[in-house]
């Protein structure tokens, strides 16, 4: 069965249209496959037949352990969007909803090889010298998600050292309940400083620098 | 300086920027986040032209159709401070930048209200939530209360239903003030608690949310739940703080405006929920933020004959 309409993937075709170099989807499942890997699978299967600079590679969580443990793997379904090098960016359940609109910029981004960010931002990260860890946790639901997964997703392809994760809330409802997401988006930057709501991206990178500075 | 600053991205703000655009009027608009409350919205089914559209993509057609036009954004920046100085309007927002403009639009809508009571802001984010649409699923298997009579609050309910065990409906008034198409799905659930004329008296929990106190508003038996999640649906008050005591407004503090979207400070105009325009809904704000735009451009026409 087809995810997209008609309607829509003409408009997804049109936006990856813009598509300047080749982007990998790496999506991470099994062979029995969950609920939400399957939906999860389909839909980056018919995203990336429309365009040639988008490919799809499928490994197995439990049989590819090497690759698993290159991309720090730890749950699925998972998907990295490689473009030049692997920039850290992660989802953790399905990009769909609102996220899916996220997951095209991103491919976006990521084939352009650039990041549009404030210059005082760019400034900023150059600070940081040690990893930093960004899960972001959403709904699909939520019209606001998007905006705080946009931002730690950009600031993961600006900087080597941060890696960030979209995470589902509802396809990990453990890990909802062990970082006390009851309000989405919900960040949570190297486990100990999270905050709540789509910050500008500025007060974003405070939080940033406020776990750079307190890692022990 | 520009010719006109917008303040807000939501309906009519993005419907002002339109005609601004199309008057060329030099202009930044200034927002939170584009989109105001239609992200709130699972769905619209009245504004003209679209049958039933999500909140958000009526919002994206809205900024698509502001892109088409040379209109400077700062968005993600709340205006905290606008003053009048000489003939011109001063504005900063909370990250510190400054803007100049001739002629101002206040555009910036409603939020929700909240309780005041005690627990409330504290455990805001770890159980008491104001946007349903967004947190109702973070609440699969729980139990929930839903505070208000209107329909959000009935809406709220029903995105719970297919996911909480228990849901507490809590209403200071006598009578649902929701459409009666809403109501007549809640009150069939074997799920749903209702509580009219009752109040909240505070919410508890360490963490998190873990009970919420009512009692009747005649008095008698407070009542304590045990719930780990709060859904404030109780209405909205208007974003218009930052000109308090530079411009009128009513005793719900909206800014007061005339048939041309004037408000009693020359040059600085009002458009949509923020407003006393009576009835809040997309189409009309709209509507208001096209007649701010306008009249607007005839202002500055007439200062700039002047200078
Ligand atoms: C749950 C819900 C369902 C609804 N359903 C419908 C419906 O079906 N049909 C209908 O027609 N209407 C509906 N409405 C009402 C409709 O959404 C509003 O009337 C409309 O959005 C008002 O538009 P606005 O531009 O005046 O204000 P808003 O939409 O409130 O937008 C205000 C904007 O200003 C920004 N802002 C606020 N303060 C500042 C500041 N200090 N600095 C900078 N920016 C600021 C905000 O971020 C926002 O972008 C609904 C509302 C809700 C909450």
């Amino acid at each position: 069965m087809a995810i997209f309409s008609e309607h829509e993937r003409e408009h997804v075709m049109e936006t990856l249209g813009e598509l300047e170099r080749n982007v990998k989807l790496i999506f991470f499942t099994q062979d029995f496959e969950c609920e939400s890997c399957r939906q999860s699978h389909e839909l980056l299967k018919e995203l990336a037949d429309l365009s040639d600079k988008l490919s799809l590679k499928v490994y197995d969580f439990k049989e590819d352990k090497e690759i698993v443990e290159k991309y720090r793997i730890d749950k699925i379904p998972a998907l990295a969007v490689e473009g030049e090098k692997d920039y850290g960016i992660r989802y953790f359940g399905t990009p769909a909803g609102y996220e899916f609109a996220a997951l095209l910029e991103n491919i976006l981004d990521v084939s352009r090889g650039t990041v549009e960010l404030s210059e005082e931002t760019t400034e900023e990260l150059q600070e940081i010298d040690s990893l930093i860890h960004i899960q972001v946790f959403v709904t699909p639901t939520c019209p606001y998600c998007p905006r705080a997964v946009r931002t730690a997703h950009k600031l993961a392809q600006a900087n080597d050292w941060i890696q960030a994760d979209m995470v589902s809330a509802t396809e990990f409802p453990h890990l909802a309940n062990k970082y006390d997401v009851f309000s989405v988006p919900k960040v949570i930057i190297n486990e100990g400083i999270e905050f709540e709501g789509a910050l500008p991206e500025r007060h974003f990178v405070q939080h940033i620098l406020m776990a750079a500075s307190s890692r022990t | 300086m520009y010719d006109l600053a917008i303040i807000g991205g939501g309906p009519a703000a993005l419907s002002g920027a339109v005609y601004a655009g199309r008057k060329r009027l030099d202009t930044v608009l200034i927002a939170k986040e584009i989109g105001g409350q239609l992200l709130l919205t699972s769905g619209i089914e009245n504004y003209l032209g679209f049958e039933s559209i999500t909140g958000a993509e009526l919002a994206d057609k809205f900024a698509n159709q502001m892109a088409q036009y040379d209109i400077d954004e700062i968005i993600g920046e709340k205006v905290v401070e606008l003053f009048k100085q000489d003939y011109f309007f001063k504005i900063r927002t909370e990250g510190d930048q400054w803007s100049e403009a001739r002629a101002v639009i206040l555009a910036s809508g409603k939020r929700s209200r909240t309780l005041n009571v005690p627990g409330e802001r504290e455990l805001t984010g770890r159980g008491v939530a104001y946007c349903a649409t967004c947190d109702a699923p973070l609440f699969a298997g729980r139990k929930v209360a839903v505070i208000g009579g209107g329909n959000s609050a009935f809406e709220a309910v029903i995105d719970l239903l297919p996911i909480a065990t228990e849901i507490f409906l809590i209403d200071i008034a006598p009578h649902w003030f929701a459409d009666q198409i809403l109501i007549d799905r809640i009150e069939e659930s074997p799920k749903v608690k209702s509580f009219q004329l009752h109040r909240v008296v505070e919410i508890l929990g360490e963490r998190r949310v873990s009970e919420i106190v009512i009692e009747p508003i005649e008095g008698g038996e407070i009542k304590q739940f045990n719930v780990q999640g709060v859904f404030v649906e109780i209405g909205l008050v208007p974003n218009s703080e930052f000109v308090e005591g530079l411009v009128k407004m009513n005793q719900y503090q909206e800014i007061i405006v005339d048939c041309h979207a004037r408000t009693n400070v020359p040059g600085l105009f009002a458009a949509g929920d923020v407003t006393d325009v009576p009835e809040k809904q997309v189409i009309i704000s709209a509507g208001e933020g096209a007649k701010a735009a306008l009249s607007a451009y005839r202002y500055l026409i007439r200062q700039k004959g002047q200078v």
